[in-house]
């Protein structure tokens, strides 16, 4: 609902403009070009002081990795943004067992380069997918998303609210799907479909070194189009793009998603440089060269160009919609809702069941 | 002996050979005549592949026996396979080669492990086994033993993904489900996605997993002290080289000026036939060039065996119970027992009594050669 009203304001932005604009050339009231102005008036240095502020304050950005045991989750993350990470390289005692339930593990850093700090939380979901009867395993990990909703939402109804409210929203989900070749399982349909709805889904194709090109290309090809057949949507999703650049540049993204990555932290010679890869004994597999796998747009796609939009998106549109199908379920305005006690248990439950959407 | 009047035809012999020649009686021949009959009636074996969909079991089975078994093959897409069962598919090929015939089965599973749920996915499995097996009983105790067809199950190739770290939960229960009706040989399905630290930590990692859970998988027999050196060497390589780390494929490409099977990447060209590469070869020669003929052995000697004698005890206990003196052999359609026909249930009768005391001392001697 809300999104369709976004875009009516602002096709009617649009209309307005042009108006204005055809109506009296030489009288343009809403829309001064910098030609038109005699002289350097600054209007730009404001992108300046907010780049200081937000270095000042630093980003926050939590991700999720969603997978069966040892499809590289850890180590790609790792990769990802070279260091140690990952619950892997952080917990004293790490050990490779198959967990008998889904349980969820944070682990949070702060890295820093060239001055821009960022609070990276990395969300593990060990035991998914592992078990024989895997029913219901997706359950906990949607828990754990509204989780975090909930207690944004609360912190924003509060009285007396903090200057920046604690971020630990899910921005984005990786999905990891094992290289099998064919097509997707039942399970990742389940699990897709189900939080596609709440929150950004990056599918990639874990240890991708065991497909040619040809059969990566296929593979894909059927991904894609079991995805629309089953009207899941992926980030990025097409409806949110605001902008025919913006279309452009996403519809390039979408027909190659989702990535074939290969993940590793150990490094070798190649043609006398230092790079990241795989030894075997018919070659190097080079993680950060193109030719090879798609590591490297994974990482443009999520850290040097999409970092933010996730971020947006996450709060413009995934948080917006729990937020309506929450205060629309208890049917009382703001006030009433923080005046009230409602225990946070109570609340998720009602939000498991899907309502509105 | 007749044999050495022949031997010695009409050629006039010194004395010393003449005693020599006494002492031969020329049984020698014997292996060759077993050959040529063989030859002549050709052998079938039977190969079921088990593992969830996209582990490459059908590329392995074109790349082991250089067919294509799988061309009309249809992909389902997921929601088909949400309401998948696992069936259970047979392919035969008659394949030849220098004049020596091989009837083989493949019997595949698809829809094993691809579904959400997928307890008790290995119960078609299981069931399909005790009804070749059952078949082959039935046909063994029948009155017309000519021409019985044997399509138990010789062999089960079970794919175990690289992803992992080692066993999954239904990997152990499937083999447990199994072991003790089927020969299992595990396989680490698309070993290119993994170096070779990585596939000697899975190898280890899965034999440990295999002891502690009790698996008994396919042990390949010792050999003879009598054998020579290099004989028991590369013996010893194939049991410290199990689980194979397998790769096939169904493309032959160029690599160091000749034409193999093998997969092009852009990072390099994955060669099947290459030792360093995979145990592709190790698991061909073991399977088709020296162990096919104990493969069977061991599916009729202790499988089957196992099979039959538990099949007649309960049966056996179920006419103690009756106390009744039927035909214990149930499947025969008896519609009207005349006098000579009751004889010959009773003399049968009598007969399967002293053999299943036989089989029970075999056991307890199969149970100590176990220890």
């Amino acid at each position: 609902m809300g999104i369709e009203e976004t875009k009516k304001e602002s096709e009617l932005e649009a209309e307005v403009q042009l108006e204005l604009r055809q109506s009296a050339p030489s009288f343009q009231t809403g829309f001064i070009r910098g030609t038109d102005l005699f002289g350097y008036v600054g209007i730009e240095a404001v992108l300046d002081q907010m780049r200081r502020k937000t270095m000042k304050a630093g980003f926050e950005f939590n991700i999720m990795v969603v997978g069966q045991s040892g499809l590289g989750k850890s180590t790609l993350v790792n990769t990802l943004f070279k260091s140690k990470v990952s619950r892997k390289s952080c917990t004293p005692d790490y050990e490779e067992k198959i967990s008998k339930t889904v349980k969820l593990h944070t682990v949070s850093h702060v890295i820093e380069e060239k001055g821009v700090k960022m609070k990276l939380t990395v969300i593990d979901t060990p035991g998914f997918g592992d078990q024989i009867n895997n029913e219901n395993c997706w359950e906990p990990i949607v828990k754990y998303i509204n989780e975090q909703y909930e207690k944004y939402l609360r912190e924003e109804l509060n009285i007396n609210r903090k200057r920046r409210i604690p971020d630990s929203r899910v921005h984005c989900c990786i999905y990891f799907l094992p290289a099998t070749g064919h097509r997707l399982r039942p399970i990742d349909l389940e699990f897709m479909k189900r939080l596609g709805k709440i929150v950004s889904i990056v599918p990639v194709i874990a240890k991708a070194d065991t497909l040619t090109v040809e059969e990566r290309q296929e593979f894909k090809e059927r991904i894609r189009k079991d995805l629309t057949s089953n009207g899941i949507h992926v980030y990025p999703q097409r409806e949110y793009d605001e902008d025919p650049e913006e279309r452009v540049l996403n519809d390039r993204i979408r027909e190659s998603i989702p990535f074939a990555v290969v993940g590793t932290d150990k490094e070798h010679q190649v043609n006398g440089n230092k790079v990241l890869g795989r030894k075997t004994k018919w070659g190097i597999i080079e993680v950060e060269n193109v030719a090879h796998c798609e590591f490297a747009n994974l990482r443009d796609l999520l850290i040097r160009s999409h970092l933010q939009d996730l971020k947006d998106v996450t709060h413009n549109i995934h948080y917006e919609s729990y937020r309506v199908r929450r205060l629309n379920e208890s049917n009382m305005n703001f006030s009433e809702l923080v005046l009230s006690s409602w225990p946070l248990k109570n609340g998720t439950d009602t939000c498991e069941t899907e309502s509105q959407l | 002996m007749t044999s050495n009047i022949r031997y010695k035809s009409r050629i006039p012999v010194k004395t010393e050979d003449s005693t020599e020649e006494k002492q031969y009686v020329g049984f020698a021949t014997l292996p060759n005549q077993v050959h040529r009959k063989s030859v002549k009636k050709g052998f079938d074996f039977t190969l079921m592949v088990a593992g969830e969909s996209g582990m490459g079991k059908s590329t392995l089975v074109n790349s082991l026996f250089l067919t294509d078994l799988y061309k009309d093959r249809k992909l389902l897409n997921a929601e088909e396979r949400i309401n998948q069962t696992v069936e259970i598919i047979k392919h035969t090929v008659d394949i030849e080669e220098k004049g020596v015939k091989l009837k083989l089965t493949i019997v595949d599973t698809p829809g094993f492990g691809d579904a959400v749920n997928n307890n008790e996915c290995w119960k078609p499995i299981t069931d399909y086994i005790d009804q070749q097996f059952e078949q082959y009983f039935r046909d063994e105790s029948g009155l017309n033993r000519k021409n019985i067809q044997d399509n138990r199950v010789h062999c089960c190739l079970y794919f175990i993904p690289p992803f992992g770290h080692g066993l999954r939960p239904v990997d152990v229960e499937f083999m447990k489900a199994l072991h003790e009706k089927v020969n299992i040989i595990p396989l680490i399905a698309k070993a290119d996605c993994l170096t070779p630290n990585e596939i000697k930590k899975l190898k280890d990692r899965i034999r440990e997993e295999i002891d502690k859970f009790g698996i008994k998988v396919y042990q390949f027999p010792e050999c003879d002290s009598d054998e020579d050196e290099e004989f028991k060497q590369l013996d010893r390589e194939l049991k410290e080289c199990t689980p194979f780390a397998v790769i096939g494929s169904n493309t032959v490409v160029e690599a160091r000026g000749q034409r193999v099977r093998g997969r092009l990447y852009p990072w390099g060209i994955v060669e099947v036939e290459n030792q360093s590469h995979c145990d592709f070869v190790k698991l061909r020669n073991m399977l088709i060039r020296s162990h096919m003929h104990d493969l069977k052995d061991v599916t009729c000697d202790v499988h089957y065996e196992n099979y039959r004698a538990q099949c007649i005890q309960e049966m056996t206990s179920k006419l103690a119970q009756d106390n009744r003196m039927e035909s214990p052999i149930p499947i025969l359609p008896l519609s009207t027992p005349d006098a000579d026909t009751e004889k010959l249930i009773k003399m049968k009768d009598e007969e399967l009594k002293r053999m299943q005391e036989m089989l029970n001392k075999m056991q307890q001697q199969m149970h100590d050669k176990d220890q």
